[in-house]
Order: structure tokens, then C-alpha cells, then sequence
């Protein structure tokens, strides 16, 4: 062996190159390869995962329906300082770009989006619109004669605020906060106030949920993890069972079990244990319990597969070392469990704080997350602006709390076993 | 073993039974003393019950009937945290979230040592085992070897009354596992350790024992030193099972004192050493250990002398294994240094072999 | 079939098939085209309108069905490819679509029924062809007597227990005001001011522990029956149907607020004429009343009430005696403060 070292020592510079040069060769082969079998998950998710997550990130800010449907009055208005009214040039370009908006749903995406600066705006422009005289000396006075309301600057400075290509106000919305006419960030009216009471809600009610599935989840994967393996599987069968059934049929049959007239209610009065049914339903308790039940599994597999490999052995190890049973349980097994406890708890935490249908169909109006005024914006007001804000924020809440909860783990060291 | 301790009996197994299904006896009526500082190895196949004792005896398998004593204490209702004993293993189980230290730190925390003693007693130990620089280190950037001293440090630090090694050094390789045989022989000597040690490898318990107990179906075969258990197995399972054997089997024709004459195979006969209950006439398994079968020229003085076909060389590089056809047995071995081997010697030939009394065992057949 | 000639009959049915599609798709061109929201409701207007239409013109109506995707409708003016021509949407897509310039403005003049149905299916982009309501709905069985109006669903002493209100600013403002002593011909005044909508909310706080929020049609009147609520706000063709089952739910119609869907005519649509003549046909008391036997909406035409049966004419939310004290939705009023105003409920229910 050492004489082959030698020879290949020895060997010329321009053979080792040669050698290099074939190594490459088939490193890069490996790596076409590699790129070959990662490639359609690779586009899959592109297409499926970062261009809509990118496309809701810029709907977020997105504010380019004045400048796609009146782009001249876009670019003019913002030129306008304000204090008087704009000039003849920009009340023409609107009348002209206002009229040849009826075409092609323009200016259903103006109305919509001026009436979040005023709901009043679009009765103005379909007012506007119907009595809009073909030609007119002055466009200025023709269109203030329509409405005296394209006199007052207030109106236009609408129109300016909806001009640039992006804005910041769904997201201060979103974290119940807007710009005044000054263009300082300020707190919306306290009746209008919502968005970081949900926030703090949807944290409240995802951390509560992962906490009950915990400590549900634990014994029953401690116990499906030290059965033999015939007994656990068919646990196991039982723990996946609600797979079989969607989400919406779940949900539902929680409420036929805990409403006023349900089996839980019905059960309890009739062995006399209440009088009156208890209100289980359409608030925060029916959530928790329907929640629970949907989640657990997700608590519950990533807790037995790592106990699964945990042995025996080191509780035994403990206890041999004068440890009582219970303290052996929990400085020794519960540790080594912490990578599943990590899993499922992230699991959980992350798919409760998206729940919408849910809390929706269980839960009262206090008991609504997120998601539920994200579906709003999308399905009822069409309001993509909203929807897209409060999805990104989720988004960044999601991402920062997994940082901060990677971080706390890794720095105990707790993960590996 | 320590002198002057050796009489004092530690642990006593007293008509110990164990049954898991209530059907079959995995442990039947043992009966065991083992004294302060002895290294006692149980040794058996598997399933023959010397896994169960020593879990009886840590408390993590309950005798169906019978006693176990440690010194003047009833050991059967005592939980096994509170029996101050002190088990390595066989995968170690070194806790993964601890480093080495934590891990030694363990056994004194629960016994709510002062800090600072404790942190002497692990300083100390670590320093025997000689893995004083990896005290901060996890258990899993340990080397096998380096995990397995880990844990017997760990089975030791509190100063147990007793140590138990269950199969601790199986998942070593071969050279390492002779390593930590010695090194483990030596720490009991160093600390005057009384160990039950378990395994099924008989090498092991052979070079580590002052006594070995050897378990085949839930009973104790032998118990003795392991010389006297490899020179007069007391019976064929015992011959069988420590080191290699050549079997014959045959008839006592007539007893002499602690000897015995026995025909075997065609019309050929041996002078034996017996094991007690051989009586005339009785049928009889003969155990020759195949080091103990001289070849040629140096059987020539022997009083037992055969002659054999050469049907095969097994070359092991300190020795060569002949394998030879007597009586009938065509698995009879002879074991030659290499030095002793005549070159001419080749497959097919006729050679003569022979052996002392004293080297043959007439055993009760099985 | 023997394996030879499998593949040739194979072949002659997807020729055939493909011949047909391409038939089809060219009459669909010039065929007139009516899209509904189908099911129970498209099924009694092909017996109620369709039928007839064809009978009397000779033409022959394709009718179709959709789930209100308002999108679809832009997309076809927008690329001029116009394949719908008379088209039954709600009234807050109405709004939209006719400030969109989607829908041919309704020449009243022409259409010549103006002075035969209810003002409120007279617009500007549609015509009404029937009347849903949000009634107040209760259980007779459950209740010391009936509730007269929307001040009794707020009075928690004469009548305890749950209400149900819809989850949203829609509906349950109109109620909330009506309750406040608000005539019902004021209502969206009122709410069109700030004192108004505060005042509204203020009303709400009154009975916002005694609420159960709904919101699928499907719930009030299975919380009806199952005893959850004593009173809610419910759809009246949800209750009618419970009614048909043998429960008894009844419907206080005093402050009910209705609301119409419309047909309108595609902008585009080259069928236009025959649009109108199936518009008239459709708003006849006649073809009303038979929709109506049918289905427990009701007709805009006052006189189709007249054809029905007793029975089914006091479920019509048209019939004289239940539109005594109702209210028109004002989908306008909802276009432009929807947003704010659920936003503001929001806000407030969620405390």
C-alpha cells in the first residue's frame, strides 16, 4: 500500500490534473443527476407554495389599480402638493380615463378601491359617469358641476393616497392602526379597534390547544409506545380513525354532541348532575374541545415514534442509581422525549394558529382567529388588500415564534438523542 | 478476591423461582452465596435463566418464590432504588441529554451528596477510568469503549454494595472486548468490588471470574473456579459448553477409585478419570479437550493410544486443528502448535494419537 | 362486442360525441341562454318560466346554472366572448356589475311591467324576479306568546332564553334599530349617520349575552327545533321548510327585511330582444304564481299572490299582510358601508 501512496505521489502534475479533471466529470454527473430527481418537487413548489406566498406578500402592499386603470391622473395627482385644488390638466385626464374606465371592470377596481378611502366615493363616480357631457371647455368646471365635491380637496387627496404603486395601509390596518389626513401613523377609533385583540386570541387559543394536546397527547403516546406492538398498532388504528373523516363532518358532530340539546347536555340532566343544559357550544369551550380532538394526532404520532426509540434501559439505568420511579420518568425519559415534544408541539401550534372552519362553526365571535377574517376579506368583501395583510402577518408571527422556539431548543441542546 | 473477606457471604439466593407465564419455570430452586468481594459470573446460552437472576437481584423482576438476601437484608419487597446497587448495562444506558459528568453526578444526586463531595468523587473516578478530559462531553461523541467505561463509572461512583454487568461489553469488537475484560478485572481487584457479571461468552467469564456459575435451563450446572470448571466439567452439558471438546461415547466396564475403565467404539478402551455418580456398566460420554491429544512421536509413552485418519487441516496461525475420524466420530479434533507439526503429514494418512488418564473425562451421558 | 371490432365502435361513439359537442357548441352561440342558481329554485323556473317562454315565442331557452362567480361574467364582457344572455344574480353583485357596465341598462319603458310589480325589482341594470326575507322566526311551542316585532326579540324578561342573529353587521343593525323604535321606512337614514349606527350598536349591547350567532342558513331553524334559541333571525324559505316538516316555527313578519334576485341582460348579449319578451313572460302573475306554488319565495308581481293558495300565499314574503311594516334591503347603503360597518361589528363582537 505504502508503494502505491508513492506512485501516486511521484506521479506528474499534468496526470493529477487529468485525474482532477475526470473527478469533475463525474461529480458533475452525479449533480445533473440529482438536480433530474429534485427538479419536479422543485418546481411543484414553486408553483404551488412560493409564487402564491410571494403574490399574497405583494397583494399585502399591492396599490397599482389607480395607476393600471387612470394611469395619467395616477402620475399627475402625485405631482399635486395638495393645499389647492389640482390643476385643469388633472381634471381632464380624469374625466378622460374615467369614462373609458366603464370598459373592461376598470373602474369597479377604482370604485372598490377609493371607497376604502371613503364609502361614499363610489356613488360619486357613478354619478360622475352618468352625467359626464362628452366635451367640455373646462373639465374643471364640468366635473364640479356634476358634484360639487370635486371642489373640495379632501377629494383628491383621496385620489393621491390611492395613487403610488404601493401602501402601507392593510398592513397598519391589520395591527388596527392607520394614517391620517397629516400622514401620520396613528390608532384607528376604538369601536373600529379588532385586529390585535385577534392576534393576541389566535395566539392565546393555538398555545392553549397545543398545551391541552400535550398533556392528552403524552400518556397515550407513552402508553401506545410501551405496549407490545400488535396491542399499539391497534391503539395506533384508533388514534388515526378521525383521518378517515373530513374536518367539516368532526366539527359538526361536535356540535350535535355539545348543544343545548345534545347528548353531552342531555346525558348530564338526565343523571341529574345539572339542571339546566350549560352553554358547551358557540364559544371558547366547544373550540378547545373540537380543536383538541382534530389536532391531537398530530400530537400524539411525533411523541410515540420518538419514544418508540427511547429504551427501557436508561429508566431502569435511573432507577439502579437510586432514583425513584417518578423522578426517573421525568429527568431521564422525559428529556429524551423533547425532540417529539418539540415536533408536536410545533406541529400543533403551527396548524391551530391557521384554523379557521373550526372556531367558525363552534366558536362565537370572540372565539374567532386569523384565518376566520382572512376568509372574510377573500370570500365576503372581496377586499384581497386585508386579506393579504393579515395572512402576512400570520406568516411573520408563524416564522418568528418558530425562530424563537428553534433557538430556546437548540440551546439547551435538548433536541438530539 | 480480596483475602480475609472471602468467607463473608454478600448476596443468597434461597430457593429462588421464577415463572413469567405460571407454566414454565424460567428459574428453578436456586440456590447461590456469593461473598463479599468476588467476581461471580453467571454464564449460560440464552433463555437459560442467568439474565432473570441478575434482574431478580436488581429488582426489576420479582422471584415467584423463594428469598434473596443482601447481607442481613430480605431483598424481595425492597424496591430497586433503595438497594444501593450498582448495574452497568449492555447498551450502557449513558443518559443522551447529560454530558459524562451529569451522567456520574446522577447516582450522587438522587443520594443528595453534598456538591463538593461529589464533585471529589467524580474527579476521582473519572481519573481511574482515565477520561478525566472528557468530562463535558456527551455520551454519543464518546467511543464504545469510552461509553463503556463511562457507565461502569457510573455503576460505581456511589460506592455500591454490589455491582451487576449485564452483557455490558457485548457490543464491542473483539479486541476491545479483551481490553475492557482486563480492565474491568483489574478495577475489581483495585476497589474490592463484589461483581455479578452475566454473559454467554465463556472466554469472558473464564479469564474475568473468581467463580463461575454456569445456567442451562433455569438450573446451575456448575459452580466453580474457572479452572476446575474447564478440567472436570462436572457433567456433558458443562464439558460442552466451556472451551472445545471432543466427545466419545461408551461403557464403564469397570471403577477404580477416582478412575474408571470405558469401551468405546470398536473394541477400544480408555482409562478415565470419573465424575462421582459413574458406576460399572453405567453408559458413559467421554470429554478429551483436543490440546490434550498428543500426535506421533509424542504419544508413543501414553497408555491411551488409537490409530486415526487425517481427513482435514484447519490452519489458525498459532495452531492447526486436525480433524480426525475415531470410533466413529469423524469431528474429533487435535489441536498441534504449529512448531510440533510434522511437514511431511498430509490428508488420508494414518497417524497415531494418544492421551493421559487424567486428561479424559468419563461424564454421565446425556 | 368481438376484440376486432371494439376499437372501431370506440371510435364511432367519440366521432359522434365530438360531432354533437361541436354541434352543440355552435347552436350555443346563437341558442338563448338563461343561467340560474339552479337546484330547487332552477327547477321551478323551467317549469314556471322556461316551459311557457318556449311554448308561446317558439324559442328555445338554455338554461344553465352557476354559484354566483361574478368573476365569470366579467371575464365574458371583457373578452367580448358573450355565451349568457339573461342572468339571475343577487343584489349586491347587481350593484357592482351595473357600476361596472356589465349588465344592459333595463329600458323600463320597453320592458313595459313597471307599473305591475314591486318598486323595489325596478332597477337600473335589473329586474326583479323574486323576494327572499330575513324574517323573525320562533318556536310557538317555546314561547308564552307570539312576538310582535323586533322590541319583543330584544325583551329578555317576557320572553327568556337565546336568540340567534346572524354573525355580521347585515340584518342584525336593521333589527337592532327597528327594535329601538326605528319605523322601518327610516332605518337606513338612521344608519347612514354616525349617531344612527351608534345607537344601533348600543341597542345590540342590550342583548349581546343573550346571542347565539348564526352563519349558514341551515342553523336557526335546527337551533329552532333543538331548543338552542327561543327566537331568531332566519331566512324564510329555511323556516317554511322546517314548517313542511311538522315543526312548529312560526315567522313574525313585521320588520322582516327582503331583499330580490335579479335578471339582468349580458352587455353584449345578442339576443336581447327575446331577453325582454322572456323578462315580461317571467314577471307575469301568472308564471309567478306558478314559481311561487313551488318554492316559498316570493313573487314581485302583488297579483301572482292572488293565484296561490291561502296557505302558501301567507308564506310569501310579498303578501300584503307580511310586507305590513317590512324592510327593503338597501344593498347600496351595504356596497358602500359594508366594510366599515362589519369591520366595526367585528370589533364589537369580538369583546
Amino acid at each position: 500500500m505504502t508503494a502505491a501512496m508513492a506512485t501516486l505521489e511521484q506521479s506528474p502534475s499534468g496526470k493529477t490534473s487529468g485525474l482532477k479533471a475526470q473527478l469533475r466529470r463525474a461529480e458533475r454527473l452525479r449533480k445533473i443527476k440529482a438536480v433530474a430527481l429534485i427538479a419536479p418537487l422543485a418546481i411543484f413548489l414553486i408553483i404551488i407554495f412560493v409564487i402564491p406566498i410571494g403574490n399574497m406578500l405583494w397583494r399585502s402592499i399591492d396599490n397599482t389599480e389607480l395607476q393600471q386603470v387612470m394611469p395619467v391622473t395616477a402620475a399627475m395627482v402625485q405631482e399635486w402638493d395638495g393645499s389647492d385644488l389640482p390643476n385643469e390638466a388633472v381634471f381632464a385626464s380624469f374625466a378622460h380615463e374615467i369614462r373609458d374606465s366603464r370598459s373592461g371592470g376598470g373602474l369597479g377596481r377604482i370604485g372598490r378601491r377609493l371607497n376604502y378611502e371613503d364609502p361614499t366615493f363610489r356613488t360619486l363616480l357613478t354619478n360622475t359617469i352618468r352625467h359626464l357631457p362628452a366635451e367640455a371647455d373646462s373639465w374643471t368646471l364640468a366635473l364640479q358641476e356634476i358634484s360639487p365635491r370635486w371642489g373640495e380637496t379632501s377629494t383628491w387627496l383621496a385620489i393621491q393616497r390611492a395613487a403610488p404603486a404601493t401602501t402601507d395601509r392593510y398592513l397598519l390596518a391589520s395591527v388596527d392602526l392607520k394614517r391620517n389626513d397629516a400622514g401620520k401613523i396613528e390608532a384607528v377609533e376604538q369601536n373600529q379597534r379588532i385586529y390585535q385583540s385577534v392576534f393576541k386570541r389566535t395566539l392565546l387559543i393555538a398555545g392553549g390547544v397545543t398545551l391541552i394536546c400535550l398533556f392528552l397527547g403524552f400518556p397515550l403516546a407513552y402508553l401506545l409506545a410501551t405496549l407490545p406492538t400488535g396491542t399499539s398498532n391497534l391503539l395506533l388504528i384508533f388514534v388515526l380513525l378521525p383521518f378517515w373523516t373530513s374536518l367539516l363532518v368532526r366539527t359538526a358532530a361536535w356540535i350535535v354532541m355539545l348543544q343545548s340539546g345534545g347528548l353531552v347536555n342531555t346525558g348530564l340532566i338526565m343523571s341529574g348532575i345539572i339542571d339546566t343544559p350549560i352553554q358547551l357550544v358557540f364559544n371558547r369551550i366547544g373550540v378547545f374541545f373540537a380543536m383538541v380532538h382534530i389536532l391531537l394526532p398530530f400530537m400524539v404520532l411525533p411523541l410515540y415514534s420518538v419514544m418508540k426509540g427511547v429504551s427501557p434501559s436508561y429508566q431502569r439505568a435511573a432507577v439502579s442509581l437510586g432514583a425513584h420511579p417518578f423522578a426517573a420518568f421525568w429527568q431521564v425519559y422525559v428529556p429524551q422525549t423533547i425532540s417529539g415534544i418539540a415536533a408536536g408541539t410545533i406541529l400543533v401550534f403551527i396548524m391551530a394558529i391557521g384554523y379557521y372552519i373550526t372556531p367558525a362553526l363552534v366558536g362565537g365571535p370572540s372565539d374567532q382567529m386569523v384565518s376566520y377574517y382572512v376568509a372574510y376579506y377573500t370570500n365576503t368583501t372581496n377586499n384581497w388588500g386585508m386579506a393579504a395583510a393579515l395572512g402576512s402577518l400570520l406568516l411573520l408571527a408563524t416564522l418568528l415564534l418558530y425562530l424563537i422556539y428553534h433557538k430556546l431548543v437548540n440551546q439547551k441542546q435538548l433536541v438530539r438523542s | 478476591m480480596q483475602p480475609g473477606a472471602e468467607m463473608e457471604p454478600l448476596v443468597r439466593f434461597s430457593g429462588v423461582q421464577k415463572t413469567y407465564d405460571g407454566e414454565n419455570l424460567v428459574v428453578k430452586d436456586l440456590n447461590l452465596t456469593i461473598h463479599k468481594g468476588e467476581f461471580v459470573t453467571l454464564l449460560g446460552p440464552s433463555g437459560s435463566g442467568k439474565t432473570t437472576c441478575l434482574m431478580m437481584l436488581a429488582g426489576f423482576e420479582v422471584p415467584t418464590s423463594g428469598d434473596i438476601f443482601l447481607g442481613q437484608q430480605r431483598l424481595n419487597t425492597l424496591p430497586p432504588h433503595k438497594r444501593n446497587i450498582g448495574m452497568v448495562f449492555q447498551n450502557y444506558a449513558l443518559f443522551p441529554h447529560m454530558t459524562v459528568e451529569e451522567n456520574l453526578l446522577y447516582p450522587l444526586k438522587t443520594r443528595k451528596m453534598p456538591k463538593q463531595l461529589a464533585r471529589e468523587k467524580v474527579d476521582r473516578i473519572l481519573s481511574i477510568i482515565k477520561l478525566d478530559d472528557f468530562a463535558k462531553r456527551r455520551p454519543t461523541q464518546l467511543s464504545g469503549g469510552q461509553q463503556q467505561r463511562v457507565a461502569l463509572a457510573r455503576a460505581l461512583v456511589f460506592e455500591p454494595n454490589l455491582v451487576l454487568m449485564d452483557e455490558p461489553l457485548g457490543a464491542l469488537d473483539k479486541q476491545l472486548r479483551e481490553h475492557m475484560q482486563l480492565e474491568i478485572k483489574h478495577l475489581h481487584q483495585q476497589l474490592g468490588l463484589t461483581v455479578v457479571f452475566v454473559t454467554h461468552d465463556q472466554t469472558e467469564a473464564l479469564t474475568m471470574s473468581d467463580r463461575v456459575a454456569v445456567f442451562n435451563d433455569g438450573v446451575i450446572q456448575q459452580i466453580d473456579s474457572p479452572q476446575a470448571l474447564y478440567e472436570y466439567p462436572a457433567n456433558a452439558f458443562v464439558a460442552q459448553f466451556i472451551g472445545e471438546n471432543n466427545t466419545l461415547t461408551g461403557r464403564v466396564k469397570t471403577v477404580d477409585g477416582d478412575f474408571c475403565q470405558v469401551q468405546f467404539g470398536e473394541g477400544l478402551g480408555t482409562r478415565a478419570s470419573k465424575s462421582l455418580t459413574l458406576n460399572a456398566g453405567d453408559p458413559t460420554q467421554l470429554s478429551i479437550r483436543p490440546e490434550r491429544v498428543r500426535l506421533n512421536g509424542a504419544s508413543q509413552s501414553l497408555p491411551n493410544r488409537y490409530r486415526t485418519t487425517l481427513h482435514e487441516f484447519v490452519y489458525l496461525g498459532d495452531h492447526l486443528r486436525l480433524r480426525c475420524e475415531l470410533a466413529g466420530n469423524d469431528q474429533f479434533y487435535v489441536k498441534v502448535p504449529v512448531s510440533e507439526l510434522c511437514p511431511s503429514l498430509a490428508v488420508g494418512d494414518q497417524i497415531d494419537i494418544g492421551w493421559r488418564d487424567e486428561d479424559v473425562r468419563a461424564l454421565n451421558a446425556v | 362486442m368481438t376484440k376486432t371490432t371494439q376499437p372501431k365502435a370506440a371510435r364511432r361513439i367519440i366521432n359522434t360525441t365530438l360531432l354533437t359537442a361541436g354541434l352543440a357548441l355552435s347552436a350555443g352561440a346563437h341558442a338563448f341562454t338563461v343561467i340560474s342558481f339552479g337546484g330547487a329554485s332552477g327547477d321551478a323556473m323551467q317549469e314556471a318560466y322556461y316551459s311557457p317562454f318556449t311554448e308561446k315565442s317558439g324559442v328555445r331557452v338554455t338554461a344553465g346554472d352557476y354559484n354566483g362567480e361574478f368573476a365569470r361574467i366579467r371575464a365574458m364582457v371583457e373578452t367580448g366572448n358573450i355565451s349568457w344572455d339573461v342572468v339571475e344574480v343577487e343584489s349586491p353583485e347587481l350593484a357592482r356589475g351595473c357600476f361596472e357596465g356589465l349588465f344592459v341598462p333595463i329600458d323600463w319603458e320597453r320592458l313595459g311591467i313597471k307599473d305591475q310589480v314591486i318598486p323595489e325589482a325596478v332597477t337600473e341594470c335589473g329586474v326583479g324576479i323574486m323576494v327572499w326575507s330575513t324574517v323573525l322566526a320562533y318556536d310557538a311551542d317555546r314561547l308564552p306568546r307570539a312576538p310582535e316585532s323586533w322590541a319583543d326579540f330584544w325583551n329578555v324578561e317576557e320572553f327568556p332564553g337565546m336568540r340567534g342573529l346572524r354573525r355580521g353587521a347585515k340584518y342584525t343593525l336593521e333589527a337592532a334599530l327597528m327594535a329601538d323604535g326605528v319605523p322601518a321606512d327610516e332605518v337606513y337614514d338612521v344608519l347612514a349617520t354616525a349617531e344612527g349606527v351608534d345607537r344601533a350598536f348600543a341597542k345590540l349591547d342590550e342583548l349581546q349575552a343573550h346571542i347565539q350567532w348564526w352563519e349558514a342558513g341551515a342553523q336557526p331553524p335546527q337551533w329552532l327545533v333543538a331548543g338552542d334559541v327561543v327566537m331568531s333571525s332566519a331566512y324564510n324559505g329555511r323556516i317554511a321548510a322546517a314548517q313542511e316538516e311538522g315543526r312548529n316555527l312560526q315567522i313574525t313578519w313585521n320588520g322582516s327585511v327582503y331583499d330580490l334576485d335579479y335578471w339582468t341582460i349580458i352587455e353584449g348579449s345578442k339576443h336581447v330582444d327575446t331577453a325582454y319578451d322572456f323578462i315580461r313572460l317571467a314577471s307575469q302573475a301568472e308564471t309567478q304564481s306558478v314559481y311561487s306554488s313551488r318554492i316559498p319565495y316570493g313573487p314581485v308581481n302583488p297579483d301572482a299572490i292572488a293565484l296561490l293558495s291561502d296557505k302558501q300565499a301567507a308564506q310569501m314574503p310579498t303578501h300584503a299582510d307580511n310586507l305590513v311594516g317590512a324592510l327593503a334591503m338597501n344593498t347600496e347603503f351595504w356596497v358602500d358601508h359594508g366594510e366599515e360597518l362589519e369591520q366595526r361589528f367585528n370589533s364589537w363582537a369580538s369583546r
